[in-house]
């Protein structure tokens, strides 16, 4: 009964007259009634473009993946630096979920929710790349092992790409499983307070019928303790994987050592600054300053100027080996990495992941709502450049200097990546509108120690005189639980 | 707590409006050997479990047990497969190589010790969807913490206590609670 929180600690949850009623009224608003304006905008905006991608995608399977700017020299390109950004964006919501529960952060809470959606959506958009880049999309289940009538025909369990079909599905599920089993008491709590018959009937079957038992939290609490373990591994795994899927090759500027943990740090560094955009933008929308603060703001930025930290030492790593290696074709894969024709490439990604993030160590700009969302927005750009550098600069110049060729992208390209924003934008829109988009019962569980009107009491000072004499008849161990106690037995 | 083998329809409802409350309650219920039936949150109340006398959950004991399968179904299956019924000659590699196994079987093992967990959780919790709940207290989801008493086969001065008990511990409300069947639709 850890209630008592430092009073230098600051309030994870704003407003005056919080309590856990209005934290239900405050979060669950948002699925009743009209939709406001900006969101119907923005959903219109949304699904436009996801419908233009869904266009692509059926033209790329109708015409063939020759509709795609890839050559027979750059074979690979935007399909997978897509498919690495998604993947990599995802990472934050696990990493939110997962690594900090187990760290036992408290602002993990307000964000949690809203940032597992964002994984599983980031995930279904990945996805696509690999599946459609097989062109006869309807046999994509060939890639998984199963006992077929080709003769003892079966996938190559030494392939990296096999480990990523196993990694990428394992991580869908596990990803699916913990966010849902963590909405199912919210939405017994929409059930509840729900007007209508339908609605009722709805989030009753939404909420598997949730009740709230002492014993049903225990397996709660149980169950989301292992899966965040499990999940901790699982997504360091997830994105070591994608890394293998160039460092195992012998392709010069993909054969590093140093792919599984840059190729991690970086997919933590995206998908902060993606949850980052969002959480601006609901918190916006939906009117939810007291839950998602500056101070989760400030925490995030943290995590933001930390990892893009480990990218840019990772990026200079990368140099400084290709030199001291003394490897003349390593050289010249770096070299033309930096200055070669992608030189521009390079400078954006540079300039976005390494330099810009750096100004959030200054405490105002990390705390200030427009630099994080502009930075967050070039940490967007500068990761998606980094994948895009790292695949295209080091196909393009190949072992043979005759096959050397120029990657431009066609509008399909275009098309299906503006596409694939398209549809996580329309499926995270859906989601904050009919979901909580706040963990409820979470938010509430902190309340007692993180609350701005919890914490007001606590640093009273008269408090302290009643610490001693009530600690006798209270009974509790805890101090903190005694000192809490008085407050509540004042009403 | 007791589980009931037969379902209880009348219930005594206390409800409290804080968790440190509810745990002082359930403290003071217990010494007077009332036996409460069930505790009710919008969330998980720190340290209720010793207090309410909940054995530990060994949820995660099951957890292990499906994760080791999951380590188990993948060595077998890609042994089977790599070793015997498809032995492939990849630049003269040995056929069974256990480092580049080491991914798929972490996976495998994570996904079923996930997949297992959840369901053995949805169970255990018994919640599927469609199904329909007794609620005692609508905001018991919202803001209030319930403690629940059967009933059923109590002697009106038993009740008289428990209610007078319930009094003591500063309960906000104290209602009675009849549920028709055990279908009783959403109300």
């Amino acid at each position: 009964m850890s209630t008592y929180e430092s009073p230098i600690r600051e309030a994870l949850i704003k407003g005056e007259d919080t309590n856990y009623s209005k934290i239900t009224d405050d979060i669950v608003r948002n699925t009743e009634g009209t939709p406001p304006m900006a969101w119907m905008i923005a959903f219109a905006l949304a699904s436009a473009t996801a419908l233009f991608g869904v266009f692509c995608l059926f033209y790329t399977v109708w015409k063939g993946i020759g509709v795609w700017g890839l050559n027979k020299t750059v074979d690979w390109a935007w399909d997978i630096t897509n498919f690495v950004w998604w993947i990599g964006i995802g990472h934050a919501g696990t990493l939110i979920s997962a690594v900090l529960l187990l760290f036992r952060q408290k602002w993990r809470t307000g964000i949690n929710r809203a940032a597992e959606a964002m994984t599983i959506f980031a995930v279904v958009c990945a996805g696509l790349f690999p599946v459609f880049h097989m062109g006869r999309v309807w046999m994509a289940f060939f890639i998984f092992p199963y006992p077929n009538t080709r003769g003892p025909l079966w996938v190559n369990f030494n392939s990296p790409l096999l480990w990523d079909v196993f990694a990428i599905s394992t991580y869908f599920t596990v990803s699916l499983l913990f966010w849902y089993s963590g909405l199912m008491p919210d939405f017994a709590t929409i059930r509840d307070r729900a007007k209508t018959a339908r609605r009722k009937m709805i989030y009753n079957i939404l909420s598997f019928g949730w009740v709230g038992t002492a014993k049903q939290w225990q397996r709660f609490e149980s169950l989301s303790l292992v899966l965040a373990g499990l999940s901790t591994p699982l997504v360091l795994s997830v994105h070591t994987i994608v890394s293998f899927d160039f460092a195992t090759s012998v392709v010069p500027g993909w054969h590093t050592t140093i792919f599984p943990p840059y190729f991690v740090a970086g997919a933590i560094f995206s998908g902060f600054a993606m949850v980052q955009t969002l959480m601006l933008i609901t918190r916006k929308i939906f009117n939810l300053q007291n839950y998602i603060t500056t101070a989760h703001l400030e925490s995030m930025n943290k995590v933001i100027v930390l990892t893009g930290s480990i990218v840019g030492v990772a990026y200079i790593t990368e140099l400084v080996i290709a030199w001291y290696s003394g490897y003349l074709y390593e050289q010249y894969a770096f070299y033309n990495r930096a200055l070669g024709p992608y030189k521009w490439a390079y400078i954006s990604m540079m300039t976005c992941n390494v330099i810009s993030p750096q100004v959030f160590w200054f405490k105002k700009i990390r705390r200030s709502v427009f630099y994080s969302f502009l930075l967050s927005i070039f940490v967007n750009i500068g990761m998606w450049f980094e994948r895009f550098v790292i695949i295209v600069t080091s196909l393009h110049r190949d072992f043979l200097p005759s096959s050397w060729n120029y990657f431009t992208p066609t509008w399909v390209d275009a098309g299906l990546y503006v596409g694939t924003i398209g549809i996580f934008f329309t499926l995270f829109l859906l989601f904050a509108r009919t979901f909580p988009v706040i963990a409820i019962a979470e938010v509430k569980s902190i309340f007692s120690s993180s609350a701005e009107t919890a914490k007001s009491k606590m640093s009273d000072p008269q408090d302290f005189s009643d610490v001693h004499s009530h600690s006798h008849d209270g009974g509790h161990g805890a101090h903190a639980a005694v000192h809490h106690d008085k407050n509540f037995n004042e009403q | 707590m007791s589980v009931a083998a037969v379902e209880n329809n009348k219930f005594i409802v206390g409800l409290y409006d804080h968790e440190e409350k509810l745990l002082k309650a359930i403290k003071h219920i217990r010494s007077k050997g009332i036996e409460i039936h069930d505790a009710l949150s919008p969330f998980p109340v720190h340290g209720i479990d010793p207090i309410l006398g909940l054995k530990d959950t060994r949820l995660h004991t099951a957890g292990f047990f499906f994760g080791l399968t999951g380590t188990t179904t993948a060595l077998s299956v890609i042994t089977f497969i790599s070793k015997f019924n498809y032995p492939i000659i990849i630049g003269g590699k040995p056929f069974w190589s256990l480092p580049a196994y080491i991914p798929v079987t972490f996976e495998l093992t994570v996904l079923f010790a996930s997949v297992g967990m959840v369901t053995t959780y949805l169970i255990r919790n018994k919640l599927w969807p469609g199904r329909v709940p007794r609620i005692f207290d609508k905001r018991t989801t919202d803001n209030l913490f319930a403690l629940t008493f059967a009933i059923d086969d109590k002697s009106s001065a038993d009740i008289d206590k428990i209610k007078s008990v319930l009094g003591e511990t500063g309960a906000l409300e104290i209602n009675t609670k009849e549920f028709k069947d055990s279908d009783e639709p959403l109300n």
